[in-house]
């Protein structure tokens, strides 16, 4: 095996150049290449963080508006409602009023008709008994020939009185 | 060529030569180093030039150069948890290196550095110096506590600081075994396969048609493979990240 075979010079050589190449590749890398690379990743971090911090900006800015949206929106919503009760209870009171006083008005010239209808009665009664005395008298001079004047008058109004006239 | 002479030689891919002519022969620079050095300009190569842009949307080098960068970042997080940030880019070069190192061994006619015990164990050497080093310079005296825990009674510490300390010098031994392990057994079955295939290709009529059958192990056997690369590079990036989570915190 060639592998094991040390005393080959070859062999030690191999593990000095090894030492060396390594040393290089390390202080290569170490100094100038990996610090480029996390020079590049830092800087994508940086900017995807400060990406999501100005979206997470956005989103409260956004969810301020919505909130400031919905109380404007119930406010209005509240304020419309007391505007139509109190346009309604406005309404309604003065629908009531109105009825009341044509309710009133109504029951005046109810009255004034019936006092007007009373005494239409009234007279209408009076005028009675001097028709039934004439009418009596006119009868009585026909069939008898003679007038009997102060016994017609009471004679009226007996009758009268006993059909709830007089 | 091995079937030629009809036996199997899997072993000889293994094998160091020199590169770059006689100033590499002088330096003692072999094909595994110069697969060290490939994989280590592919990593510079591309995270530098993955990142080149500094794009907010990444293009696709980038997404790979920063997918590879918060995976192992996402290893040293979990397991060193606290103070493991500067220890990142050491795993990260560990990480890169082993990965690559498995990857480009897939590749034909490509060394495999990662198949030499004496590079993993270089490695784990390299994990163990720096995790004792880390344990040393931030608990100092401290430290050897951690071979014998406290509370334990103390007539048992015979038998468990020798537990401890044959355990603790047994990590590099255990993590550079394990990716060496893995990386030849993967690698001489893929050359005894691809040596069934061209010695049963030269059995005559029937030959092309039962040479399939190997073919068809080794197709698999290189997705598996492909797996195990990354599976033993990931193993050995997370061990040394608990190790250095042990040497920050002491159990």
């Amino acid at each position: 095996m060639p592998q094991l075979d040390f005393g080959n010079p070859l062999m030690i050589a191999q593990i000095v150049w090894l030492l060396i190449i390594f040393g290089v590749l390390y202080y290569v890398l170490a100094t100038y290449a990996l610090p480029r690379v996390e020079a590049v990743l830092e800087d994508r971090r940086r900017r995807i963080e400060g990406d999501l911090e100005a979206a997470q900006a956005a989103k409260a800015e956004a969810d301020a508006a919505i909130a400031a949206h919905h109380a404007a929106t119930s406010k209005a919503r509240a304020e419309a409602q007391a505007a139509i009760a109190a346009a309604m209870q406005s309404a309604q009171l003065e629908a009531a009023q109105r009825s009341e006083a044509l309710a009133a008005r109504l029951a005046e010239q109810i009255n004034a008709a019936e006092a007007r209808i009373a005494t239409a009665r009234d007279s209408a009664m009076g005028a009675l008994r001097q028709v039934s005395t004439d009418t009596t008298e006119a009868l009585l001079q026909r069939l008898t020939g003679q007038s009997e004047q102060a016994a017609v008058g009471p004679a009226v109004d007996r009758a009268l009185a006993a059909r709830g006239l007089g | 060529m091995a079937a030629e002479s009809g036996s199997i030689d899997a072993l000889s891919q293994f094998q160091l030569t020199p590169v770059f002519g006689p100033i590499g022969a002088a330096v003692g620079f072999s094909q595994s180093n110069a697969h060290m050095l490939l994989a280590a300009g592919l990593i510079t190569a591309l995270i530098m030039f993955g990142m080149a842009a500094r794009a907010v949307v990444p293009g696709r080098l980038q997404s790979l150069a920063e997918a590879s960068y918060e995976f192992v970042y996402g290893i040293v997080d979990s397991q060193v948890g606290h103070g493991g940030k500067r220890f990142f880019p050491f795993v990260f070069t560990l990480f890169m290196f082993v990965l690559f190192g498995n990857m480009l061994g897939l590749f034909p006619y490509a060394f495999t550095y990662t198949s030499h015990l004496a590079v993993t164990f270089g490695l784990a050497l390299i994990v163990f110096v720096v995790i004792t080093a880390v344990a040393l310079a931030l608990h100092g005296r401290k430290f050897f506590g951690y071979f014998f825990p406290e509370g334990a009674p103390l007539w048992l510490a015979p038998i468990i600081v020798p537990v401890e300390v044959v355990s603790y010098l047994s990590r590099p031994v255990s993590l550079s075994v394990r990716l060496f392990a893995n990386m030849v057994a993967g690698h001489v079955l893929l050359k005894v396969f691809a040596t069934f295939v061209v010695m049963l290709g030269a059995l005559g009529a029937v030959g092309p048609f039962v040479a399939t059958l190997p073919l068809a192990v080794n197709v698999l056997l290189i997705g598996f493979e492909i797996l195990v690369a990354f599976l033993q590079a990931y193993v050995f990036a997370i061990l040394t990240s608990i190790y250095l989570h042990d040497a920050v915190h002491l159990h």
